[in-house]
């Protein structure tokens, strides 16, 4: 009896084995083999932040292109993306790396809750329905939205913490965050090792005595960083500075010239500065 | 008794202001009127600072083709034109009137008698319509004169006029049709003269009785005009609800009420239309309910448009000391209001303050599947799916399963044992696909 079942099933697995291997012939479609090698070197995260649907897109992409300028993921470095060029045979287009920063240093000793919500935690329902917890209708809501977008945990809010930091080597520019922020307070900037960002953590767009009232480090649009700037970098508008990336040097000096210590930066630069 | 088909709850109906009669309010030392009232295009001011203006003269007009012009609700004089924060916290323009300390009363009316009445076209009843800014008084904001101007190709037949009230806590509606059934009953013929349609009702919960009998006694006289008895049953006032309950027809999913040739308005606008074409008024005051479990002086008030809220509530005896939150609106579809600094608008139909026991959400649990939401809805939808592929971003399925037709009611929210925030993610779902639009 178990003899019989046993020839009985191996004789199935065999014609079945047959049908698929025949299977196989017959709809083998052929993919250029480079681009499973390409897609193990990327992060798998289909982050989009390439700007195609995912990894895999991205790899077709890369194999079938005459020039890699324009074509770059933001998960790998370099040293990643000349793997990649050695793969399909063409020179590796450097691009300038980017971050995240999020427009706004402002905790709850900043500016007080006004009012308590005790809704869903998320940043996008939250603001859909209201002001926020503070007087401030532009600040950061605190929920999160961005850390759970992040796919590569680069946005960490602890427990208790109501505003969002960003691990700069964990940060690949994707744009998930910005995508994701309700309030538009996350901003992709160019960003190289050695020479930290400086830029201006507000979104307030209110008038300075308002604004002032609203928040202990809003921006009152005061003019003093642009008069301060060797470069011109700080662009005023809407009572509200924002300092041009392609201009700044980050020496430092707005910094120091800010009255409300709303520009921050992402390691010291003089005894004034807010590290976020 | 009429009904709609599906779901709906009984919630408590803690309607303490029953009895009250309207009180005008007395004109506060400054008017804030926001520029954005009605759903569309926020109107553009008209006036300049300085200005002097005399009630019922335009001082914004319509925003765009779906807009309505803003009137000034008193003799007085532009302070400036300034940012006023909204009931939701958000910066909204607003002019600023301080009214003028004699002869603050409406300017006197342009009396249309009832042959001339008669006289005028569909087209004049709509022009007057649309000159006196009437918006939908319910609270939805949708200008009337759009929503009487019937498509071309499309016919009306049926006007219903929404006198439902299905709320907890609100009575401005039953107030209304207390004390001026009559000019309701003339509104409704005005609203089936503009849309050509043949017959009107007056739709009015059980529980309202004084009401349905004024109603009646107000449209005896109309052999086109009847009033319908409808069940006590949240949300009986809802669009599509109130046609299936009293013409038992089903509006498709997505389309408007008048493809089933029904044309349906509160009827505090059925009033609001009659004001404007026999007396001339334009839309610059509304009845609200101010309740509350520990208000002082709740009441069917009759407010001025730019009301600030806190003049209201401190008419009506001042905020309670233990108040844990004001709600704009009923407490089924209102939202809690973060600034009593905001002012009232033409879409505010109550406050309701809450004390602080009762102001707080529930802790929430995980969802049993006991799919009480499912059988509360009224639309038929599957709420407990739709917080899970919210939760997941999971938006075409959503639309799939007809997401866009909830209207919101929180039926789900309300009936949820674990106390899930099922309309909070729907109405996430609704956003996005809006967005992706």
């Amino acid at each position: 009896m178990v003899t019989a079942s046993i020839i009985v099933l191996g004789v199935i697995g065999i014609i079945a084995a047959i049908l698929l291997f025949l299977a196989a012939k017959k709809f083998y479609v052929y993919e250029d083999p480079r681009i499973g090698e390409i897609e193990k070197i990327l992060p798998g995260a289909n982050c989009g932040g390439c700007g195609f649907s995912g990894c895999h897109a991205f790899a077709v992409e890369c194999a079938n292109a005459s020039s890699l300028s324009g074509l770059n993921c933001t998960g790998v470095d370099a040293e990643g993306m000349k793997k990649i060029a050695g793969i399909v045979g063409l020179a590796a287009v450097a691009a300038q790396k980017k971050v995240a920063i999020v427009k706004c240093s402002a905790s709850c000793e900043n500016r007080d809750p006004r009012n308590h919500y005790d809704g869903v935690r998320s940043c996008a329902i939250e603001s859909a329905l209201y002001q926020g917890e503070s007087d401030c209708i532009y600040g950061c809501l605190g929920c999160g939205d961005c850390v759970a977008a992040c796919p590569f945990g680069a946005m960490q809010m602890e427990p208790g913490e109501t505003l969002p930091h960003i691990d700069l080597n964990k940060c690949t520019g994707c744009g998930k965050c910005v995508e994701a922020c309700p309030r538009n307070l996350c901003e992709l900037v160019p960003y190289n090792e050695g020479r930290p960002i400086v830029w201006v953590a507000c979104a307030n767009r209110d008038r300075g005595p308002v604004a002032m009232k609203e928040c202990g480090v809003a921006c009152i649009g005061c003019t003093k960083c642009r008069k301060v700037c060797p470069n011109e970098a700080p662009a005023i508008a809407s009572f509200l500075a924002h300092i041009e990336q392609e201009k700044c040097t980050s020496c430092g000096e707005c910094i120091k010239a800010c009255p409300r210590h709303t520009i921050v930066s992402t390691s010291p630069i003089n005894s004034n500065t807010t590290v976020i | 008794m009429k009904t709609f088909l599906k779901g709906g709850i009984h919630p408590p109906e803690y309607k303490i202001t029953a009895d009250s009669p309207i009180v005008r309010l007395p004109i506060p030392p400054e008017l804030r009127i926001m520029l954005s009232q009605c759903i569309g295009a926020p109107s553009k001011a008209i006036v300049k600072p300085g200005d002097h203006v005399s009630a019922g003269q335009i001082i914004a007009e319509a925003g765009g083709f779906v807009g309505a012009p803003i009137h000034s609700p008193v003799n007085g004089t532009v302070k400036k034109i300034e940012p006023t924060r909204t009931a939701q916290g958000i910066w909204q323009d607003s002019i600023v009137i301080a009214p003028d300390e004699e002869s603050v009363e409406n300017a006197p009316d342009q009396i249309r008698s009832d042959q001339e009445v008669d006289n005028l076209s569909p087209e004049d009843v709509i022009a007057i319509v649309g000159e006196a800014g009437i918006v939908g008084l319910g609270g939805a904001t949708f200008p009337t004169r759009v929503k009487l101007s019937v498509p071309k190709g499309k016919t009306a037949t049926t006007v219903l006029i929404n006198g439902a009230e299905c709320e907890p806590c609100l009575t401005c509606d039953d107030a209304l049709m207390r004390s001026e059934a009559d000019k309701i009953a003339k509104g409704t013929l005005l609203i089936m003269k503009a849309t050509g349609a043949t017959e009107g009702y007056i739709g009015i919960e059980e529980n309202k009785p004084r009401a349905i009998e004024a109603m009646k006694k107000a449209s005896e006289a109309y052999s086109n005009l009847s009033v319908v008895t409808l069940k006590k049953k949240y949300p009986q006032g809802g669009e599509k609800q109130l046609i299936y309950a009293i013409t038992g027809k089903t509006v498709p999913a997505g389309a408007l009420p008048i493809e089933t040739g029904c044309i349906v308005d509160n009827v505090a606008t059925a009033f609001a239309i009659y004001e404007a074409v026999y007396t001339g008024r334009p839309s610059t005051e509304r009845i609200l309910t101010v309740t509350g479990p520990e208000v002082t002086n709740p009441g069917n008030y009759l407010v001025k448009n730019g009301t600030p809220l806190s003049f209201i509530l401190e008419y009506a005896g001042g905020l309670p000391e233990d108040t844990g939150k004001v709600i704009a609106g009923g407490p089924m579809m209102g939202r809690a209001i973060s600034t009593i600094e905001a002012t009232a608008t033409k879409g505010l139909s109550g406050l309701v303050v809450l004390p602080q026991s009762v102001a707080l959400r529930k802790q929430e649990g995980p969802c049993i599947r006991c799919a009480k939401c499912v059988s509360v809805c009224p639309m038929g939808l599957e709420p407990y799916l739709m917080i899970l592929q919210a939760d997941m971003k999971m938006w075409d399925e959503m639309s799939q399963h007809g997401v866009m037709n909830c209207l919101e009611c929180g039926c789900c929210s309300y009936a949820c044992p674990s106390h899930r925030p099922i309309l909070d993610m729907i109405k996430l779902g609704k956003q996005e696909l809006r967005k992706k639009k």
